[in-house]
């Protein structure tokens, strides 16, 4: 499917999703409160079949997180980007996607990990690459550490 | 001392009619067998273990200088080489990597990494800055990474360093490496 198409696809299936065209994919734009439809749509509907999540990650804006998933469909050889936009920033949350994506399950330990986004029905949510004891988030930018040089 | 260096065996041979008598000092003798037969831990964290593996391998190959076998166990290790980042999480097990090997045992920090925590000093939460933080240090590399003549120039100076050392007397760990 070209973008237009999946734009026009996607707009039927859910009016709230708005684009953003200037990266080098095609953004979705959408709230964490209708993620899991989004994706599952996404992910079995047979015109978008986005069977390959190939990135997963976080951005930290100060005044909220934005989740960022990359999508591929190996059948239909498209890709897409879908952000989700989470405001509170003192205890950010949001659905886990694993049982969609198995791929999600350490993608989204890692966001945990150096984030602390809690996601929601997590089989196993603990740190993934820092000590069990580490306290706070080390890729937030309000991350404090007293032994770090800066530049 | 600059003579006993340059031999190869520290000892003198008196001829006698049915043979011969060595004559050496204790310490020159076992510095001599410690010194030429040093076995390295098999240990590398990042691209540094890359150039230390080429430093053992057929084109480098530190055996030529007494290093021979890279043990998988510390126990049977009185050398590590440090080749690559060390970072908060690994610390600990290199302290204890070290704590495993016998005495007498020497490190060589290879790498800026090693060093200083070299490309990852600035804005960092991770990497220690300096493994000598965690373990001391005998020898130095500076690079990024060392070439393997840098490793094999290290492992002489080390080499240099056990044959100052004193067997009976002061310890090596009371002498503030």
């Amino acid at each position: 499917m070209t973008n237009e198409e999946i734009k026009t696809a996607v707009s039927a299936l859910f009016p709230s999703v708005t684009y953003d065209e200037t990266g080098e994919f095609l953004t979705l734009l959408i709230t964490p409160a209708e993620i899991r439809s989004v994706m599952k749509a996404l992910r079995y509907n047979t015109e978008f079949s986005f069977d390959y999540m190939f990135c997963l990650t976080c951005i930290d804006w100060k005044t909220h997180f934005m989740m960022v998933y990359h999508l591929l469909s190996k059948t239909h050889r498209h890709n897409i980007v879908v952000k989700a936009k989470i405001a509170d920033v003192n205890k950010p949350e949001i659905e886990t996607l694993c049982d969609i994506w198995q791929t999600a399950n350490f993608h989204e330990r890692e966001v945990y990990d150096l984030f602390g986004i809690r996601f929601l029905n997590h089989p196993d949510l603990r740190r993934l690459l820092l000590d069990e004891g580490w306290d706070g988030y080390p890729l937030r930018k309000n991350y404090v550490d007293e032994n770090m040089i800066s530049l | 001392m600059a003579e006993t260096e340059k031999m190869i065996f520290p000892a003198q041979l008196h001829q006698t009619a049915d043979g011969g008598i060595v004559v050496s000092k204790l310490d020159d003798m076992i510095n001599w067998a410690r010194s030429n037969s040093l076995w390295p831990l098999v240990f590398g964290t990042s691209c540094c273990a890359i150039e230390m593996m080429s430093a053992a391998d057929a084109k480098y190959d530190w055996s030529r200088f007494g290093f021979e076998v890279a043990r998988a166990t510390p126990r049977q290790a009185d050398l590590i080489i440090v080749a690559g980042t060390i970072v908060m999480k690994m610390a600990p097990v290199l302290k204890r990597l070290y704590d495993q090997m016998p005495d007498p045992k020497y490190v060589i920090a290879m790498g800026a990494c090693t060093i200083s925590g070299g490309p990852f000093f600035y804005n960092t939460y991770s990497v220690v800055k300096g493994v000598d933080h965690v373990i001391p240090v005998d020898v130095y590399i500076p690079g990024c990474p060392p070439r393997p003549e840098a490793l094999l120039h290290a492992m002489i100076t080390l080499q240099e360093k056990i044959k100052h050392e004193t067997y009976f007397g002061k310890a090596k760990t009371e002498e503030g490496k």
